[in-house]
């Protein structure tokens, strides 16, 4: 079996790509032309290669590199399969919209994008194939380092410099998480997780690995409190290295954490998934009610993304409750309805940070508020965007629903639990889902309706232009993808179903009557049904049907005429509703989730401005207060900084004497 | 799949649409009697329709595909719900397409399409009209959702068709969680349908009006295109009510004999249920757009009520 292999010389592949980008004849135009393509090809066949290998018995190599004793282990599985065409299938759109996003870049500051941004492409795949905490922390370290870099790509900016800067520090606390819960995992035998799967480890230390990795990963995923860097980091970046970041890197930390939780730990306690859930759900609808907020198109995004890691892990916590108390089945449907989500975001979530990033180069607009009308000068980047947005609120027949739907069935299977606790808040989380994905909606209605509909509120948003081939074609390819991932849930489900027998050793079994592969019925066909094929073609013919009756039997004419405007003449473009009117309600019905800061013009002011600014509380309530402290401690360790080498050899000389009584 | 399901498939989709306007005219009649004046006829609806595709559809300059795009998925969306919802008889072959889950996606296709084509003319009106509508539908389409979570733990399935059936099947008796579930959908059913008190379909009031700063711009062929499809809506969750809380007398599966009297138990129903909705808002006052959000988030809160009721009481 030479998948394994295959992916590593993909991986190979991508570093020489990357390093292509410095060498000097290839730094110019040649970096767009050629190798951001050549990237995409590598992203294709590591999708393709992923597919092939997910229903195949799990394979391992030991590379001779590392340090003596300490080879590098790498395993591929189903579960890293999964990952992998998740990696390839985005990063292949991505790197197809890079080629042209990046032609732009005149400064030839491209080439060391270009490496930097293969780098990172190489890092993930590695961290979803290693097989040693060794190895998996060194390609998780790069893949923090590398996408620091690009984060920092505007780096004169000093609000971008702190935006890489909380990045890191974030990430950095979550890597020290992570490495602490292989700590303990690694603690009764070696560092590789074969050692780990085997070890016998107690229930408490079991409990403490889970939460050091839920911590660990779900810093680099976004669970609230952990998330103040997406909102930060997303929009400093380039757009392309957005929707990587948001589509595929923010997935790798749901890898790790399925990976440890139903992997590496002995097994899965309900309460584990009981965390999750409620950690889950305070992060989805976190995440929509901060997004509805937003007027920068990719900090909304942002938020957006903090949502979805929240639906995901509604599923995986479900999951694990589920496995936790014993109910296979379930727990199978709720771990498929975590991976079909992550599948889903990753997609509609690229295209949609690739849509901004199109209207960004377009006309040069970020701020909703000088958006509108974009739909006449870049028909095809809206349409898209239209598809991404409609995919992410949830709506039949596209992607986004077939997820939510899995989840909602997960969900309304709690009454085969014991527990009644547990059976009360499932049913709210139910609820949370409902509400986040009808206020993600509302939020999607405000972003396309306000930047590409209406009428231009700037002369930028009139002036746009269409982006070229390259870009459209990365976008239309995650579209694409959207669609299918909509439209043929059960082939997918089948796909994952080797995850599932491997963590699991269950699977939803879709081997029942001939026409199956139309209808998704993940339990029972009279428990429910759901076939987006046919929902597709029924509304496309009532739709056709009815254009075509209307025609046949009275008349298709038509005239332009000007807009009404209730017989007041002086209607403009500024009296359309801006983003921050859109979502005003919202503002005022949650008030106590949001700290609003309001600024009213005085009535004798001469030139009135009124501004309200919305911040995000986790700030006042966790990050400044351990600031003060950080400040505060550090101060105290001053006082023995003297700045005199005798002083510091003295506090050597201690310390020698201290351990020295210590050892012995 | 039997002949006789697809047959009665297809009668259902074609009645439904064809009967929706009578149903909207005879609300109409109703309110007039109720507020002493004489009332149309109740062929009404029909005539406007039809006067409506007969004129020339006037297009706003400014607006884009979207806008004449969407009446017609507006209309689909609504003919689907239709078709699915079980009116007479359980057996429909295609309502296994899609359960409870992705008829309330269904609504929220068309509450997102409708929103976007008032925004894309880019006048005040217009995303006023839109923002409200979402505002309403983001607060009314969970709230729904958690309804039918409802009825589907009672009957252990999503798909309507079960789910019917079981309702019908049981014995009859006051079900707690039923009870909240039924207020929260008649509230999400006034608030979905554009009724007072949350919005009143005849008025153009810019203070007020929801729907109607929807469709401001809309005319002739696309505006009978809307209108019909509010109508077929209203019937829609007229018959997801009568369907789901009132399922008496419905024709189950095979069952094609009992197919008569049911004609007769939904007629009368939907009857009685128009006038109801007719006297219902003609006692009630307009609310304000701003206490909107608080009537709709009572439904919702009802509504999770009622699921957590379910959970202590009756699994």
């Amino acid at each position: 079996m030479p998948h394994a292999e295959i992916v590593i010389g993909i991986v190979l592949f991508w570093l020489a790509v990357g390093a292509l980008g410095i060498i000097r004849p290839f730094s110019g135009r040649a970096v767009s032309a050629v190798l951001f393509p050549l990237g995409a090809a590598g992203g294709i066949a590591l999708a393709a290669v992923a597919l092939a290998a997910i229903g195949l018995p799990a394979t391992q190599i030991v590379l001779p590199l590392g340090l003596p004793d300490l080879p590098f282990h790498v395993r591929l599985d189903a579960l890293s399969a999964f990952f992998l065409f998740l990696l390839g299938a985005t990063a292949a759109g991505v790197s197809c919209y890079a080629a042209g996003y990046f032609a732009a870049v005149k400064d030839g500051s491209a080439g060391i994008t270009c490496l930097q941004y293969h780098v990172f492409l190489a890092s993930m795949a590695l961290v979803l194939i290693a097989d040693d905490a060794y190895f998996f922390m060194v390609a998780w370290e790069t893949m923090a380092l590398s996408s620091s870099f690009l984060v920092t790509t505007e780096h004169r900016d000093p609000e971008i410099r702190k935006a890489g800067f909380i990045y890191m520090l974030i990430a950095h606390v979550g890597a020290i998480a992570i490495l602490l819960s292989f700590g303990v995992l690694a603690s009764t035998g070696g560092y590789t997780f074969d050692a780990m799967r085997n070890a016998q480890l107690s229930g408490g230390w079991a409990t403490v690995a889970f939460l050091l990795a839920l911590i660990g990963f779900g810093a680099k995923a976004g669970i609230v409190p952990l998330h103040v860097w997406l909102p930060e980091a997303h929009p400093a970046a380039p757009s392309p290295v957005s929707a990587l970041m948001s589509g595929v890197m923010l997935k790798t930390a749901i890898y790790g954490l399925i990976r440890v939780t139903y992997d590496l730990l002995p097994g899965v306690r309900w309460e584990w998934g009981l965390i999750v859930l409620v950690i889950a759900v305070v992060t989805t609808l976190f995440g929509v009610l901060f997004a509805l907020m937003q007027h920068d198109l990719k900090r909304l995004l942002a938020y957006h993304s903090v949502e979805n890691i929240g639906i995901i892990l509604i599923g995986l916590g479900l999951s694990m409750i589920y496995v936790g108390t014993g109910q296979p089945v379930l727990a199978v449907l709720g771990l498929i309805a975590a991976l079909y989500h992550t599948l889903n975001h990753a997609v509609f979530k690229g295209l949609l940070f690739l849509g901004a990033g199109a209207v960004l180069h377009g006309s040069g607009l970020r701020d909703l508020g000088r958006m509108g009308g974009l739909i006449r000068v870049m028909p095809h980047t809206a349409f898209l965007f239209l598809l991404g947005a409609l995919a992410i609120s949830a709506l039949p027949p596209l992607n986004g629903f077939v997820s939510e739907w899995l989840t909602f069935q997960a969900a309304l299977l709690s009454p085969a639990l014991e527990q009644g606790v547990l059976r009360s808040i499932i049913p709210l989380a139910a609820a949370a889902l409902a509400l986040a994905g009808a206020l993600t909606a509302l939020c999607f209605v405000k972003v396309f309706g306000v930047a590409f509909l209406g009428q231009p509120r700037s002369a930028e948003a009139g002036r746009g232009h269409e982006v070229g081939g390259w870009e459209r074609l990365g976008m239309a390819w995650l579209g694409a993808l959207c669609v299918v991932l909509g439209l043929a849930p059960v082939w997918v489900i089948e796909i994952m179903d080797p995850i599932a027998r491997d963590l699991l050793n269950n699977s939803l079994g879709f081997t029942g009557a001939a026409p199956q592969w139309l209808w998704l019925t993940p339990v029972a066909p009279e428990r429910a049904s759901y076939s987006p094929l046919i929902f597709l073609v029924v509304i496309v013919a009532v739709v056709l049907l009815a254009f075509w009756l209307v025609r046949a039997f009275y008349h298709g004419r038509l005239r332009r005429t000007p807009a009404w405007s209730c017989g007041f003449p002086g209607s403009n473009a500024r009296m359309q509703d801006t983003a921050e009117g859109f979502a005003q309600p919202i503002r005022q019905i949650f008030s106590p989730v949001y700290e609003v800061e309001v600024h009213r013009p005085d009535p004798f002011d001469r030139a009135p401005r009124y501004s309200a600014e919305v911040r995000d509380r986790s700030w006042d309530w966790l990050y400044h207060p351990i600031a003060r402290a950080t400040v505060f401690c550090s101060r105290l360790i001053g006082y023995i900084q003297v700045g005199r080498i005798s002083v510091y050899l003295m506090y050597s000389f201690v310390t020698i004497l201290f351990l020295l009584a210590f050892v012995r | 799949m039997t002949a006789a399901g697809a047959l009665y498939q297809l009668v259902q989709s074609l009645l439904v649409v064809a009967a929706a306007p009578l149903l909207v005219g005879w609300v109409n009649a109703c309110r007039a009697w109720l507020q002493n004046r004489s009332a149309p006829s109740l062929l009404q609806p029909y005539r406007m329709l039809r006067k409506l595709f007969h004129k020339d559809a006037a297009l706003a300059e400014n607006t884009s595909w979207v806008f004449r795009f969407a009446p017609y998925v507006i209309f689909g969306c609504m003919w689907l719900a239709a078709a699915i919802v079980p009116v007479l008889a359980t057996d429909l072959p295609f309502a296994t397409a899609a359960d409870v889950i992705a008829l309330v996606g269904i609504f929220a296709v068309a509450r997102v399409f409708i929103s976007l084509a008032a925004m894309d003319v880019g006048t005040a009106f217009g995303t006023l009209g839109a923002r409200r509508e979402m505002l309403i539908g983001a607060l009314a389409e969970p709230a729904l959702l958690i309804v039918f979570f409802n009825l589907s733990l009672i009957s252990q399935s999503t798909s309507l068709t079960t789910i019917v059936e079981t309702l019908a099947r049981r014995e009859f008796g006051l079900y707690p969680s039923l009870a909240f579930a039924a207020v929260a959908f008649l509230m999400v059913l006034l608030a979905e349908n554009a009724r007072i008190p949350v919005d009143n379909p005849a008025t153009h009031l810019e203070l007020t009006m929801v729907h109607e700063a929807l469709i401001l711009e809309y005319s002739a062929r696309h505006l009978a295109l809307i209108e019909w499809a509010s109508a077929i809506k209203l019937f829609a969750y007229f018959a997801i009510g009568i369907a789901f809380f009132l399922p008496w007398g419905i024709a189950e599966a095979g069952d094609w004999g009992a197919l008569p009297l049911a004609i007769v138990a939904v007629v009368a129903k939907l009857v009685v249920a128009g006038a109801g909705l007719a006297l219902l808002e003609a006692v009630s006052a307009k609310m304000r757009i701003f206490r909107v959000p608080e009537f709709v988030a009572t439904a919702f809160m009802l509504a999770t009520l009622g699921l957590l009721l379910q959970y202590v009481f009756e699994v």
